[in-house]
């Protein structure tokens, strides 16, 4: 017997509150708005607070925690009000998710706060998988793509089946594993300029795994690591297009891919 | 040795430039790294016997003089000479005079860190003793005259053509035209010569895995059977120990060891695994007369109850460095001293100091593998994380890094300010862009001397949402 | 010396005492948990009945290279022996450990074998000794010294064969010591006691295995099903 629809409610929409992350906000803006319709689609209602900038990770893991809590304590308060806080990087949800209390344990008004939003912060993917249970996406992509897995999200929020299970549901989309996805990338924040010769070498042996895929498009679900292997592709050559998995999802991935402007086939031949 | 961890940059470089170093890194990085999955895959239990090894270490160090008390205890009953050495020098005065006591001239080593902690072969060439290295890796760094670039594979950054060169220059006794192309003829030589030296030497010095309460036992784990040659033969045994090594009981070595080996090379279990508790028994008839162990403390103690106790679980099963990307790219002897890799970053600036040491805490792009794959699930990250927060409370992180940050906070904490910077930059950088792309950016040579750099796609999404209304479409509410 | 180890003992204390107290346990709680030899999680793998221990035992140490020969009752030993020697073209001479076990076996009926007891000199090319027990999880064999038992047998000879009895294969290494502590008494050690996993090994040179790095190139465990 189906059950009486005449007493179904709408259920009260999750109100999101969008961090944006810097480097989004500041390079690929359109990584957000594909955050924001994967989530209203979703089902959620969504703000994304003007008076955000930055996670604070770049000096939490320079040693400097005064200015890491400074720039964090403008998180905390700014997004105090949502039911939960979603950021299309698993790198600075995990900076708030992880570190976030720690950064503020001895703090008896901002230690509470820092470890309610900590609790409510997710990264975009792993929370329409698993906690609004979104299982497909309606979405085209064609080509073969490969994904790397950025190395916060993996480690820190156990990020591996999410997105390749929305994946699967875009259509035209073939994903092809990369064989060293769970191999940091080089970026590392401050790592990438106070060590270069280290990191080059990092993202010279990453872009000889992903161009050995044969994949035409490299995906990722955090900014910094698809800024550092676009760059090295595109520094040697390469025709593959990088995008944000969000991009994918939300049927966004017809745009420039990272680095390129409105060619977005810039294939050889 | 002496230690070159403050110019990490520069052993870096030269080991990126290496290219016979890249080859052999190229291949360690891949195999440790397979191997280590699929014994871990092999046993259902893995990770819930990691988290019992923590613990179990865990509750060790918290009664580690209670324990250490009953170790020496038993030890000394099954007839052992227990030293306790608080320093590096001490610990080589104490091993230099057991040795002049029994007039050595040659001494055999098995594998041991806590030798290359206390520049034990220094010591002893200064002394005049010979001193033969019987793990295969280890013999093959004495013959190159180099440190171990690895704690569980000492050679894993030569050649094997390297090893063969090595080996003809040493080994000149031997004829010139003999074949030595295969690594089963460089392993048969090695064999060969070491075999002589076993019962030659007046005192056979190995390490120790653990040490157990109970029985007074330390134990030594090889796959080639040279640490069981080595303190079988030699007329005298010394031990060379830290004091966190010790564990309860025969049960709890047994408990860790599961995790050990499959950690280390992924083998499940090592060749040989020997518990040792005292001398030759009247009635035995092998087995060394005498029977001395050294306990170090070296600034181990000091680390009780900091944030640095969790380092003392470390069972040198070497996981970190193999899955390490950094390791991967420098190779081991980049980090300067004794240890390498994750734990290494961590050691060093223990042992020597922020002030030498604290580019190693550094060079980490915090991938967090090293924590991942730790049988001990010891917090490396956050353990560089703390060295990174005492070297910029100590003032040493570098100014221009200190002005970047100083500069970031000012603006990111004014959010109107940030949106107004961001907007000059991301003009700046857009007119400046070619294709989408810089590849040269002022202030960023160390990004653009080596990839692009993507400019930015147009106004900030903080910008865009503003001028629609802060709504991607019309609220419900 | 003994400055050093009060000055070490005095740091560990004071520094532990401060930072956790409530983990601290006192001399009786610590010699109870010793006592108790407490077993920790225990491999799945090895939930098996004897015979299938047996099996698991020998296909374990057959993955780490070590052969595996079953015979039905010891009395088989002597001509086993003398089948491996000549399969691997080895001369039929070998030391063995002079072991009751192994002295009571019929040798007389292969009169060709040519038999050395005690340690080995280092000329040895075949040495025969008798293990305590087995662990069956990684095809471990336990070994310990004693006058019947020489260190250097297990080590020196170029291969190595080792007599165990299908019922002394247990499943863990825990399940090892207790038989240890049965034969000795609890809290005694010979003064080495070896789990021999397959034959020496090394992989020093470019991570590639090769077997008879400085022990024995070869394992061959003679394996007796009736007592």
């Amino acid at each position: 017997m189906p059950p009486d629809q005449s007493t179904h409610q709408e259920p009260e929409r999750p109100r999101v509150g969008l961090f944006v992350t810097c480097l989004v906000d500041f390079f690929r803006p359109q990584v957000g708005f594909a955050a924001v319709k994967l989530l209203e689609d979703a089902g959620c209602e969504v703000s994304a607070p003007l008076n955000q900038t930055c996670c604070g990770q770049p000096a939490y893991n320079s040693g400097d925690s005064k200015s890491a809590a400074a720039v964090a304590e403008g998180v905390v308060r700014a997004f105090a009000e949502f039911d939960y806080v979603v950021a299309p990087s698993g790198s600075c949800a995990g900076m708030i998710h992880e570190h976030y209390p720690r950064l503020f344990q001895e703090d008896p008004v901002l230690g509470p706060m820092a470890a309610d939003l900590a609790g409510k912060t997710h990264e975009l993917i792993s929370f329409l998988v698993d906690i609004l249970g979104v299982d497909r996406v309606e979405a085209a992509y064609e080509g073969v793509v490969t994904y790397h897995d950025s190395c916060s999200g993996l480690r820190e929020l156990k990020i591996k089946a999410q997105p390749r299970q929305l994946l699967a549901s875009v259509a035209g989309a073939h994903l092809r594993e990369l064989p060293s996805a769970e191999t940091c990338c080089g970026f590392g924040g401050a790592f990438c300029v106070k060590y270069p010769e280290i990191s080059n070498k990092m993202v010279s042996d990453k872009a000889d795994d992903i161009t050995a895929t044969g994949a035409d498009t490299l995906l990722a679900g955090d900014l910094g690591c698809l800024l550092n292997m676009a760059g090295k592709l595109s520094r040697e050559g390469s025709g593959i297009q990088v995008r944000h998995v969000a991009e994918v999802l939300a049927g966004m991935g017809d745009a420039p891919a990272i680095g390129q402007i409105d060619e977005p086939m810039r294939k050889e031949g | 040795m002496d230690p070159t961890s403050h110019q990490f940059k520069e052993n870096a470089k030269q080991a990126l430039s290496n290219d016979n170093l890249q080859s052999a890194l190229a291949q360690m990085k891949v195999g440790f790294v397979e191997r280590r999955r699929e014994a871990a895959e092999k046993i259902p239990e893995f990770d819930r016997l990691r988290d019992q090894a923590r613990d179990l270490k865990n509750h060790t160090l918290a009664n580690l003089d209670r324990y250490l008390e009953r170790y020496e205890r038993k030890a000394i009953e099954a007839g052992a000479h227990v030293h306790w050495a608080e320093t590096a020098a001490e610990a080589r005065k104490i091993i230099l005079d057991i040795c002049r006591q029994k007039q050595a001239k040659l001494v055999t080593k098995g594998k041991s860190m806590i030798a290359e902690e206390i520049a034990l072969n220094e010591a002893l060439e200064a002394d005049g003793i010979s001193r033969v290295e019987t793990d295969l890796g280890e013999y093959i760094v004495q013959l190159r005259n180099e440190p171990p670039s690895h704690i569980i594979a000492p050679a894993v950054h030569v050649l094997r053509e390297e090893v063969e060169e090595a080996f003809r220059e040493e080994h000149t006794h031997l004829d010139d035209a003999r074949r030595l192309s295969e690594p089963s003829d460089l392993l048969n030589e090695a064999r060969a010569i070491l075999r002589e030296k076993y019962s030659e030497a007046d005192v056979g010095i190995t390490g120790a895995n653990f040490l157990i309460a109970e029985t007074g036992s330390s134990v030594i784990v090889t796959n080639e059977g040279n640490g069981d040659l080595t303190q079988t033969l030699a007329k005298t045994h010394i031990v060379i120990a830290s004091i966190e090594k010790v564990v309860p009981t025969l049960e709890d070595a047994s408990s860790i060891l599961r995790v050990l080996a499959r950690s280390a090379t992924g083998q499940e279990f090592t060749a040989y695994t020997t518990f040792t508790t005292g001398p030759r028994r009247p009635e035995d008839t092998d087995g060394p007369e005498d029977y001395h162990v050294v306990i170090l403390d070296n600034g181990r103690s000091d680390l009780l109850g900091t944030e640095f106790q969790d380092a003392l679980r470390c069972i040198r099963c070497g996981a970190c460095m193999n899955h390490c990307p950094v390791y991967h790219a420098v190779g081991g002897h980049s980090y300067g001293w004794v240890y390498p890799g994750p734990i290494g970053s961590v050691l060093t600036p223990t042992f020597l100091g922020v002030a030498e040491a604290g580019h190693l805490p550094n060079a980490s792009t915090f991938c967090g593998r090293c924590e991942d794959v730790c049988p001990m699930r010891i917090p490396l990250p956050k353990m560089m994380r703390h060295y990174r927060q005492e070297e910029f409370d100590k003032g040493l992180a570098p100014p221009a890094a200190r002005f970047g940050l100083d500069l970031w906070r000012f603006a990111a904490t004014k959010p109107r300010l940030y949106r107004l910077g961001t907007r000059v930059a991301s003009w700046a950088m857009r007119l400046a862009a070619r294709g989408g792309s810089l590849r040269k950016a002022p202030l960023a040579s160390g990004w653009t001397d080596h990839r692009d750099m993507a400019a930015p796609t147009g106004a900030s999404f903080q910008d865009q949402w503003s001028a629609r209304g802060g709504r991607r479409r019309p609220s419900a509410r | 010396m003994s400055e050093a180890r009060s000055r070490i003992f005095g740091r560990v204390r004071a520094a532990l005492d401060e930072a956790a107290p409530e983990e601290r346990e006192d001399d009786a709680q610590l010699d109870a948990r010793i006592a108790a030899h407490e077993r920790g999680i225990r491999p799945e793998r090895v939930d098996l009945d004897p015979p299938a221990l047996v099996d698991l035992f020998v296909d374990q140490a057959t993955k780490v290279n070590a052969t595996v020969d079953r015979l039905a009752d010891a009395s088989a030993i002597p001509d086993a022996l003398a089948r491996y020697l000549a399969s691997e073209n080895l001369p039929a001479a070998f030391r063995m450990a002079p072991h009751p076990d192994l002295e009571a076996l019929p040798w007389a009926e292969r009169p060709a074998l040519e038999i050395k007891t005690g340690s080995s000199d280092g000329a040895d090319v075949v040495g025969l000794s008798r293990a305590l027990s087995a662990a069956a999880e990684t095809g471990s064999v336990m070994l310990c010294s004693g006058p019947d038992s020489p260190v250097t047998l297990n080590f020196l000879p170029e291969t190595h064969v080792i007599v165990l009895r299908a019922d002394e294969v247990g499943g863990t290494y825990e399940e090892c010591w207790d038989v240890l502590r049965a034969k000795l008494g609890v809290g005694a050690m010979p003064r080495a006691v070896t789990f021999v996993t397959g034959p020496s090994r090394t992989g020093d040179i470019e991570q590639t295995i090769y077997l008879g790095a400085h022990g024995p190139r070869r394992l061959h465990i003679l394996l007796v099903d009736a007592a």
